[in-house]
């Protein structure tokens, strides 16, 4: 008899890496949930009012209880749906490990990033290229198997999805070059066996989207300077 | 086997200090290793936290756990016979990881902004950051801690900061008890607990690096 784990929704946009991120845990856990497509420019009521602090998606209701922030929202959801698909390793030492590389990309790689593509000076943006390869160097290092969480996808591999497929985009919209195979061979192999992961597949949004979204970012941000 | 737990540890450090507060909460013994971080780091932390390099790192049975944050929930969960820090039902657990987390952006944005601003930022950012603290009032609302009956994970990762804050109360830039006397009232409850007071630097030893380093750092 299948379990009754009660509602839920979930808020997220189609656009947003972080709610991605939570889409993907809950659909390799094949948990039933209602979706709520965003407009981040008129954000609903039902948005402000569980998510009232930051005012963003990712957003879980889960029995009429919502959660923000995507890692707390992952960390929720794998002890809520334990046994389908575990994300986090069992002992605490391999999951401070765990929650270590989540957050190293959280608050390293990713403003690394975006310093590398976003910004209009050029000396910023070649430091970010820089911070954003040495980054790279400690992930390409630390991947010893198929995924960060060994033969199967875990929270670091979710926590990385940005690099599997939102940086490749950034790649093509702005042309730059971090993520290449030569450099980082693992991790570049790692990326494509994410993407293509069946249910990930499914999950993610429609590329050519994307890159266009980061083309007008770009865009923006060099007309700003001038 | 005994366990062998060592803390690379910096006296100011309120990152250091939410680490000693969990192990004192567990009554855990181990042995502090004082870090030189400003101009000589030693072998061993480079040894132990290559990526990041600071302190706090916890060297468990010589396996080092970094990020204070990562440390406390690695001591929750590997002594959980006793004083937990985080409840039992996951979604508490879940609302305590999104305030701890919203600490950390209060920290690294309102409060640093805030120390580091001049002239007319000032008022702005201490608007701002009185703000966040009013927020974390309200979430405190009428509990003796964050964690409710006992001290908790959010708890732990604020109250150290107090003592920074207590810097800034000094010089005037701030008035805490008229600001937000909850989250003094809190406060006050906290150092009740020897965990807490046995883990927070001398204040008066801290007053006079915090104001010697903003010297350095041409903040005055």
């Amino acid at each position: 008899m299948a379990k009754d784990y009660g509602e839920v929704k979930f808020f997220g946009t189609v656009g947003s890496p972080f709610a991605k991120r939570v889409q993907i845990a809950l659909d390799l856990k094949g948990v039933q949930y209602t979706y709520f497509e965003e407009d981040l420019r008129n954000k609903s009521e039902l948005l402000l009012k569980y998510n009232p602090i930051h005012k963003k998606v990712p957003v879980l209701v889960h029995k009429g209880r919502p959660l923000a922030e995507s890692l707390v929202i992952l960390e929720y959801i794998d002890e809520i749906w334990g046994s389908n698909h575990p994300l986090l390793p069992q002992q605490p030492y391999d999951k401070a490990l765990a929650r270590f590389w989540s957050r190293f990309i959280d608050d390293k790689c990713l403003p690394a990033i975006l310093k590398a593509a976003f910004t209009a000076n050029k000396e910023e943006r070649e430091k970010g290229s820089e911070e954003s390869l040495e980054a790279l160097e400690y992930l390409e290092n630390e991947l010893k198997d198929k995924f960060f969480g060994g033969e199967s996808i875990g929270l670091v591999d979710i926590a990385a999805s940005y690099l599997a497929f939102w940086l490749p985009a950034i790649e093509e919209a702005v042309g730059l070059k971090l993520l290449t195979s030569d450099k980082f061979p693992k991790l570049h192999k790692w990326g494509q066996e994410f993407t293509n992961h069946p249910v990930v597949k499914k999950t993610l949004p429609q590329r050519e989207k994307v890159v266009g979204f980061f083309k007008a970012r770009y865009a923006s941000i060099i007309a700003a300077s001038k | 086997m005994a366990d062998e737990i060592v803390l690379l540890d910096f006296w100011p450090s309120p990152f250091a200090a939410r680490v000693k507060i969990a192990l004192a909460e567990k009554a855990i013994k181990y042995e502090s290793k004082e870090e030189d971080v400003i101009s000589n780091k030693s072998p061993l932390l480079l040894q132990m936290n290559p990526v990041h390099k600071k302190i706090p790192v916890l060297i468990h049975n010589g396996k080092p756990v970094c990020e204070s944050l990562i440390a406390v929930q690695y001591i929750e969960e590997v002594w959980n016979d006793r004083n937990p820090l985080l409840s039992s039902d996951p979604y508490q657990r879940a609302q305590a990881r999104f305030w701890v987390d919203y600490v950390e952006k209060m920290i690294y944005e309102h409060w640093s902004k805030f120390w580091t601003s001049k002239g007319e930022e000032i008022e702005i950012a201490k608007k701002e950051f009185i703000e966040a603290l009013k927020l974390l009032e309200d979430q405190l609302g009428d509990n003796t801690y964050f964690g409710g009956d006992n001290l908790g994970f959010v708890d732990i990762a604020l109250v150290p900061f107090y003592s920074w804050f207590k810097v800034y109360d000094t010089l005037g830039y701030l008035n805490l008890e008229s600001d937000c006397p909850k989250f003094i009232a809190w406060v006050k409850r906290c150092l009740q607990k020897e965990s807490v007071s046995k883990s927070l630097p001398d204040q008066h030893k801290l007053h006079e690096y915090a104001t010697e380093l903003r010297k350095k750092l041409g903040l005055q």
